[in-house]
């Protein structure tokens, strides 16, 4: 046993050992044609047989000499945050979340300087350190909610709502006068819930999210945290929401809400294309389905939060970087998958997507947050990590859905409390 | 070794018995005074042997256990290039919220359960030990559901306790449905039907050990308790129940270890939602969710320890050595 015992020890310090080494090494770059293969990693296993082939075929036409190949991978970010421990996890890969921007420069290799990229690309902030950036975002995403028309007009209502108290008034009338179910929480998929992270910015500040890192109290009336995560609560509460949300599917509430059995699900811009096209299987028309802001006012104008949807990265591993910073430029400019995923393009000064194009009859204006400052840029994920509040997961907003529906002890303004005191003591003690 | 293995011609030996021929050969040679060289070799043999299988246990058993104890000792996020060493921080912030140790609760309906699950077990293992009609097919039927995978059980009972699923279908139309309720979504009834899917999926494991066990109780030991009139009852106290009672301490271990370290049904079926979360998947939520690998690990580390604990007081409680004694009054 003692012999087994120290040949762990010795087998565990040689791994770290070698995982340490790991730092150290890193290639540089040669200013040469792009030629060889690469790998890309891609969550969208949706496409990856598909579009993405096409995609390829063009890169390789237009770079004589390339070969692009695709890893598609289900369970993207967990699987991907494992494999960083290695130094096999492709040449162009989507940035995992889960990756700090400290973190960055660790697996990642900066692209330019965020003041000289800042001119051509958006979002470039979204993966970027010391002024660095490592990710170049491959579309944007507004929030909002995606509602059924049809069952929309059916029970007499026009236009979005104005405060949450008018959308939850609507939706009783939905419940009332339709068969359909108002609001739909996709609870059982976990990720959906996260959606709602996504409202920070419905008070048009731009600087929200780093007010939350800096609030003692994030969930106190009148904050963006508190205005959100109490709307979902309400909704449960009334029973405007799914009967049983410990059984909802995904998939299955794209039908659902295609063919109008459900009114309302708050989701992404990126989400509105889905949707169509599942109204359209259903026999229904891609124009049943709108886009409606976040029911909530700043002086009479609704503000809807934007941010990039996963962002391109090249590996530090990657032993053609030339060919993958190529593939990242062309993906990002010459492909057209912001427009076939009818979202905001990553290029300043791109035209306004048609899925949007509710959003520009409602005059809403698009806020984008600030980064974080510099030295703090781990920090709100530092905070969320030791208080183990995801606020960009599901665990915390399950419970509230649980909460809301009689199915735990407790009551909001106990679970609020909580939640703040679970804060402060966190923030009290996390590293920037 | 090859050379002594005996080739004769025209005797197509079964393996084993040339194996066995080629010891004797060895021996053989031994006595007749062969070099030295021979006892180390076969000294050396058995390892030789050995290798791939130590190879394998050492990398994917003791390497990895190494490795989480570090790593309870580190505020190691999963995948940072660096490892912080913090003593015993992650085992403090462990012992120092309640919280974490609430989720045990959940276990007192598996190990409830477990015992059901044994009870069940034992029951059918003694019915289908005798002679029934379609005695094989209840055998098949009753282990079946320990070959299917845990995913797919997951999605089975998903499907059983959805709203209008399987199950409301069954009790609406033998006229039960006021019985009916949000299997997954009541609070109150989500760990049971939880524990009810674990019974199902484990329950035939236990069956054909307990099985394999009664029907190596020697027949005449049986034919004595008949002649002495013993009941069916009494057969089973005193034949049956004392010369299994290996067996059943055993699957008593391995239901409340198992039963403390429940993970695979709750977390496909609910994700720990709905206060099903156990420790294990507590655990997971530590470390992917959070990334807090570090003090994931140390939940790991203290649940082994909490099993082996467990295990030692439950060794405690019922000996090995009584039950051979028991077994030799018999």
């Amino acid at each position: 046993m003692a012999i087994k015992r120290t040949l762990g020890v010795v087998a565990a310090v040689t791994a770290t050992a070698l995982l340490l080494a790991g730092c150290s090494t890193g290639s540089s770059t040669s200013s040469s044609k792009p030629k060889g293969t690469i790998t890309v990693l891609t969550n969208r296993t949706d496409l990856v047989k598909t579009t993405f082939v096409t995609y390829a075929k063009e890169f390789e036409k237009a770079y004589p000499g390339t070969t692009v190949k695709f890893q598609a991978i289900t369970n993207y970010e967990g699987d991907v945050a494992v494999r960083l421990n290695s130094k096999n996890y492709g040449d162009v890969l989507d940035i995992p979340n889960s990756v700090k921007p400290n973190q960055l420069p660790e697996f990642f290799v900066p692209f330019g300087t965020v003041s000289a990229l800042g001119k051509t690309w958006r979002f470039i902030h979204q993966e970027a350190y010391n002024g660095k950036v490592y990710g170049i975002s491959t579309f944007g995403n507004a929030q909002g909610i995606v509602y059924n028309k049809k069952i929309w007009a059916q029970a007499g209502l026009t236009g979005p709502a104005k405060s949450t108290s008018e959308f939850i008034a609507d939706l009783k009338k939905i419940k009332a006068n339709t068969s359909a179910i108002p609001y739909y929480t996709n609870y059982k998929d976990q990720w959906p819930l996260s959606q709602w992270q996504g409202n920070i910015g419905i008070e048009g500040n731009t600087n929200a999210n780093n007010a939350l890192t800096g609030s003692d109290a994030p969930w106190t009336p009148g904050q963006p945290q508190y205005i959100a995560d109490n709307l979902l609560f309400n909704l449960v509460k009334d029973k405007l929401t799914e009967p049983d949300p410990t059984t909802t599917d995904w998939n299955t509430s794209k039908t659902l809400i295609g063919s109008g059995k459900i009114a309302t699900m708050l989701l992404g811009s990126w989400a509105i294309s889905q949707m169509q096209a599942a109204a359209v299987t259903a026999g229904g028309k891609a124009s049943d389905i709108g886009y409606l802001p976040f029911p909530y006012q700043k002086n009479g104008t609704f503000y809807s939060t934007i941010s990039s949807d996963y962002t391109l990265g090249v590996s530090k591993y990657s032993k053609n970087r030339v060919t993958a910073e190529a593939w990242v430029q062309w993906f990002n400019t010459k492909s057209g998958f912001a427009a076939s995923q009818g979202a905001i393009a990553p290029q300043v000064g791109s035209a306004n997507p048609s899925t949007l194009a509710d959003f520009t009859t409602d005059k809403v204006k698009y806020v984008e947050e600030n980064p974080a400052p510099a030295g703090k840029e781990s920090l709100q994920q530092n905070i969320a990590s030791a208080a183990q509040i995801d606020l960009s997961g599901y665990v915390y907003r399950q419970k509230l859905v649980d909460i809301a529906r009689g199915a735990a002890s407790g009551s909001e303004s106990a679970y609020f409390a909580q939640l703040n005191s679970e804060w402060k003591a966190a923030k009290a003690t996390a590293t920037p | 070794m090859s050379q002594l293995t005996p080739i004769s011609p025209g005797a197509a030996l079964p393996l084993r018995i040339a194996g066995s021929r080629a010891e004797t050969a060895s021996r053989e040679g031994l006595a007749s005074g062969e070099p030295r060289r021979s006892p180390r070799r076969r000294s050396l043999a058995p390892w030789l042997y050995l290798i791939v299988p130590l190879a394998f246990l050492l990398t994917f058993t003791y390497v990895p256990a190494a490795n989480l104890i570090w790593y309870s000792f580190t505020s190691w996020d999963g995948f940072d290039q660096t490892k912080t060493y913090v003593g015993f921080d992650n085992y403090i912030s462990i012992f120092s919220k309640p919280q974490f140790f609430a989720v045990f609760f959940v276990s007192l309906y598996y190990i409830g359960a477990s015992v059901v699950q044994l009870v069940v077990a034992m029951y059918f293992a003694t019915i289908l030990s005798f002679k029934t009609r379609f005695r094989s097919v209840f055998k098949g039927v009753l282990f079946f559901p320990y070959l299917l995978n845990g995913v797919a059980i997951g999605f089975i009972f998903l499907y059983l306790y959805q709203a209008g699923g399987t199950l409301d279908t069954v009790l609406n139309d033998v006229g039960l449905s006021a019985l009916k309720t949000q299997w997954l979504g009541n609070s109150h009834a989500i760990n049971f039907s939880l524990a009810a899917t674990s019974i199902w999926r484990y329950m035939g494991l236990n069956f054909v050990l307990f099985l394999g066990a009664i029907q190596s109780i020697p027949e005449d030991v049986y034919e004595a308790a008949e002649l002495d009139g013993a009941n069916s009852w009494q057969r089973f106290r005193y034949v049956i129940a004392p010369s299994i009672r290996r067996i059943i301490s055993l699957s008593f271990i391995l239901a409340i270890a198992g039963s403390l370290s429940v993970f695979e049904i709750p977390f496909i079926m609910t994700g720990g939602s709905n206060g099903s979360t156990t420790f294990v998947i507590q655990t997971v939520q530590t470390a992917f969710v959070y990334h807090l690998v570090g003090l994931a690990s140390a939940f790991g580390v203290v649940l082994l320890v909490i099993v082996i604990i467990v295990t030692f007081i439950q060794r405690r409680l019922v000996p090995d050595e009584k039950s051979d004694e028991d077994g030799a009054e018999l």
